[in-house]
């Protein structure tokens, strides 16, 4: 039996099956800084077991150890009781331990099947039995409620889609324990349910769940136990049916929160600063019409795949799209992504490494990349003043970094949002998008981010905010447009802002709503 | 007032990437590189160290010294230009049939007004490259293998299958200084491969352009969603090797006097080598401009050293420089720790 560690005597889960895997004393040390210290951590099989934890917490470390990836700097992991030492994620595999990536790793030009088979392909005779693939992975994609050809490249996926595509492809192997690392951080309701039958599912088999999320009621919602840690240490088990979100929070944080949203303004009057008005980008989104005013906060939900990412990209000019766009009533045509800026109009990217930021530069250069040309002087950069502007974001933003020389790419996720927030107001815009702020980044950023957004629209900046999680939308918006398959469908505020309706309107289907 | 912000403790990550791999051995090991050779050769001859012999390798690796500083720029932004050596050997040629027009009867000036010429129809050729391969959307390889073709059977049709040469004697004797010639006891080529580096670095590392160039290298799309022209960045530096390829000609006119189809032959991939050596990774997003013209020193060091010792037969110096980027390519992955 594992015990409990000294210090605040927390109690393990009552009727704890028996652990099919067990982490005890296990640390894990890079040079001289100790990320991992001392988890001790039983896994029952038809158990959904949470990790939960701020990022930096050693959740992630953890899991690369329990799946192989990485091995401990002491400690022991055993499997059935007995102890063993993974040689590598292969050898992990094989003995039945799957973990499903939270960062996508699919072959972009390959085609869905091709990569949910990478390395295992099915052959009949000397050839590969693409026909059986192919149906495979189109179930699959089905059991996630994802209607999409196995044999279009993964490229031509949207992310969430991608995501489901990884978690099917790593349950192809055979598997008594699976880790899920924040599966449903891309992820819309609708697939999340998805998601959350299939690990039911799991459970029902017998199969061991290991689940990290930080979307709190989500680990509520589906998870039997759940093990917080903070700063590399183990802080508490407890069965999940003993604890609300606001406690996991408040165990993570170490002391208490404050109300997650801020205090929301009165909605603003007014003129519109931004309307758009029939505006497609073709294949992506049609006819969508929408206004916003001078500090409004404007949600914008939907499922995935519904256009609103698309949608803004080709208001940009970021990809093919034509329609009306006034900015104070004045028509504007923007052709590329620095006329929209000079007009005022920032787009925060959803895909933060991928399109946002540069991952191997540093800091300074990441921060002014947008708006160089007000650190010219004369042909030169002036670095002591990109200096200066990376102090005064690090600031105003909190961006925590123990070294401005680090690189964009060794931030957390939530650091790099921060980073990509301030990048954008460097261009002091008058509009700012922000496509999925918080996606993957942990409760204390979230707060933060939030009040930034709030902070924008009281000096007097019209915020939109794209976001899947209805929660944050419903939190920070004075209203909020739905778009369903490309089309804008309908736009709630005040009262009628309720998931209920939101749902209603996102999918066309009213008995599915209140998942 | 413990009613500010939520996480004041330093909820901080500690970095996990393992060792900061910008401690930049890297960008010094090209250099330490061409360090160690030249020890060796001074080992194996000293004539090797001897002023003369230094001064006429540095000289002789101007050509592919200039023409790798444009490539460089290329390289970074995330290109490639292949059709740098049949575009030095076209603009020689039409170089010195504009010299044998005998336009203006003031050779100093007949010079001035070629070198202008040369450098027009450089800056041209890199744009016709640059604009194809960022309006065609096709890929630079193929673009420039394409134009590599092209140049080539120009000089080849305007030489009528033979040479182009400068006719009249007088002119030969006015333009020979800018390759024989030295200011203060440096060769003018010599200064030619510094003011190119120097442009060069300038540009790619203390201006807005040269910031660009590394962040269209490095992410196309994070170029894009920042509101950088990456068409006109691109564009850009292909106009900015044509310049260099201008300048390497004008060194080189005066040395041989003629431009044959052979002109050129291979510096592309001289120039890649010695991009490839010095550090630039050939992705794109990171540049080494100076570690460049240690690349190209290396080449032409190597070479050196091998008509000076008797270890290898020279004819094998391709051989030798192939085993180097190879050698250069692995030493690089280690030093990146992965």
């Amino acid at each position: 039996m594992a015990h409990s560690p000294e210090g605040d005597a927390e109690v393990e889960p009552p009727s704890a099956p028996r652990p099919v895997m067990e982490a005890v004393g296990l640390s894990r040390s890079f040079g001289p800084i100790e990320v991992l210290s001392d988890i001790n951590l039983a896994i029952a099989s038809g158990e959904i077991h949470a990790i939960i934890g701020e990022n930096g917490a050693g959740k992630s470390t953890l899991m690369k150890i329990l799946s192989g990836h990485l091995a401990p700097s002491r400690g022991q992991l055993r499997l059935d009781g007995t102890e063993i030492s993974l040689r590598g994620p292969v050898d992990a595999e094989r003995r039945g331990v799957v973990l499903v990536h939270q960062e996508i790793m699919l072959a972009p030009h390959l085609s869905v099947a091709q990569n949910m088979f990478l390395g295992r392909e099915t052959s009949r005779g000397l050839t590969l039995d693409d026909k059986a693939m192919n149906a495979r992975a189109m179930e699959a994609m089905r059991a996630f409620g994802v209607e999409v050809s196995p044999t279009i490249p993964v490229e031509r996926l949207s992310i969430a889609q991608r995501q489901l595509a990884q978690i099917a492809r790593a349950l192809l192997a055979p598997h008594r324990i699976v880790i899920f690392d924040e599966p449903t951080a891309s992820l819309t309701p609708i697939e999340t349910e998805a998601l959350h039958r299939l690990i039911r599912d799991l459970k029902a088999k017998g199969v061991a769940v290991v689940y990290i999320s930080h979307r709190l009621n989500e680990v509520k919602e589906i998870t039997d136990v759940v093990t917080v840690l903070r700063d590399g240490k183990w802080v508490a088990t407890r069965p999940a049916d003993e604890l609300e979100p606001l406690d996991m929070a408040r165990l993570m944080v170490g002391r208490d929160l404050l109300a997650l949203y801020p205090e929301r303004s009165p909605p603003p009057k007014g003129e519109p600063i931004l309307e758009v008005a029939h505006f497609d980008a073709p294949g992506f989104a049609e006819d969508a019409s929408f206004s916003v005013r001078r500090g409004e906060i404007l949600g914008f939900s939907g499922l995935v795949g519904a256009g609103r990412t698309e949608l803004f990209e080709a208001l940009l000019g970021l990809r093919p799209g034509h329609g009306e766009i006034r900015v104070r009533g004045q028509p504007k045509r923007w052709p590329n992504a620095r006329a929209a800026m000079d007009s005022g109009f920032a787009y925060l990217t959803e895909d933060r490494k991928g399109k946002g930021l540069l991952l191997r530069e540093n800091l300074a250069t990441n921060l002014t990349l947008a708006a160089l040309e007000r650190f010219q002087r004369g042909p030169l950069v002036d670095r002591a003043r990109e200096a200066d502007a990376l102090d005064g974001a690090i600031e105003r933003f909190d961006i925590r970094v123990g070294d401005s020389s680090l690189l964009a790419g060794q931030l957390s996720g939530g650091n790099q949002q921060k980073l990509l927030l301030a990048k954008m107001m460097l261009i002091d815009p008058e509009i700012i998008v922000i496509d999925e702020p918080t996606r993957g980044i942990d409760i204390g950023a979230k707060q933060q981010i939030y009040r930034f957004i709030a902070a924008l629209a009281a000096e007097g900046r019209s915020v939109i905010v794209i976001s899947s999680e209805m929660a944050e939308l419903i939190g920070v918006c004075h209203r909020i447009v739905v778009m369903r398959a490309g089309r804008v469908v309908g736009e709630v505020s005040g009262e009628a802002m309720n998931e209920h309706d939101i749902v209603v309107l996102a999918t066309g289907v009213e008995g599915e709503a209140n998942g | 007032m413990d009613k500010a912000v939520l996480s004041e403790e330093k909820a901080k990550a500690p970095v996990r990437r393992g060792p900061r791999w910008r401690i930049d051995v890297s960008a010094i090991a090209p250099f330490a590189a061409l360090a160690l050779l030249a020890v060796f050769g001074a080992f194996v001859n000293p004539r090797f160290v001897g002023f003369e012999n230094l001064s006429n390798v540095v000289t002789r690796s101007a050509f592919i010294a200039t023409i790798a500083v444009g490539q460089t720029l290329v390289i970074t932004a995330g290109g490639l230009d292949l059709s740098v050596g049949s575009m030095a050997a076209f603009v020689s040629g039409v170089a010195i049939l504009f010299l044998n027009t005998g336009l203006v009867d003031n050779p100093i000036l007949l010079i001035g007004l070629t070198m202008l010429l040369a450098l027009g129809l450089g800056a041209a050729c890199g744009a016709a490259n640059g604009l194809t391969t960022t309006l065609g959307k096709i890929e630079p390889f193929i673009v420039t293998l394409g134009t590599m073709g092209i140049f080539r059977s120009l000089v080849t049709w305007l030489a009528q299958g033979g040479s182009i040469t400068i006719r009249s004697p007088g002119l030969r004797a006015a333009y020979r200084p800018i390759y024989f010639g030295d200011v203060f006891g440096v060769p003018i080529p010599v200064l030619a491969i510094l003011g190119v580096a120097l442009v060069g670095s300038f540009l790619l590392y203390r201006t807005a352009f040269g910031r660009h160039v590394m962040a269209v290298g490095s992410n196309e799309d994070v170029a894009r969603f920042s509101g950088i022209n990456v068409t006109r960045v691109r564009t850009l530096t292909y106009v900015f090797q044509g310049l260099c390829v201008a300048v390497a000609v004008i060194v080189y006119v005066p040395r041989l006097g003629s431009t044959t189809s052979t002109t050129g032959l291979l510096w592309e991939l001289q120039a890649i080598t010695a991009v490839i050596i010095g550090g630039t990774r050939l992705q794109g997003g990171v540049g080494r401009v100076w570690g460049t013209i240690a690349g190209a020193l290396i080449l032409e060091v190597i070479g050196n050293i091998m008509v000076l010792s008797d270890l290898v037969s020279e004819y094998l110096i391709g051989a030798v420089q192939g085993a180097i980027i190879i050698v250069a390519m692995l030493a690089q992955r280690s030093l990146r720790g992965r």
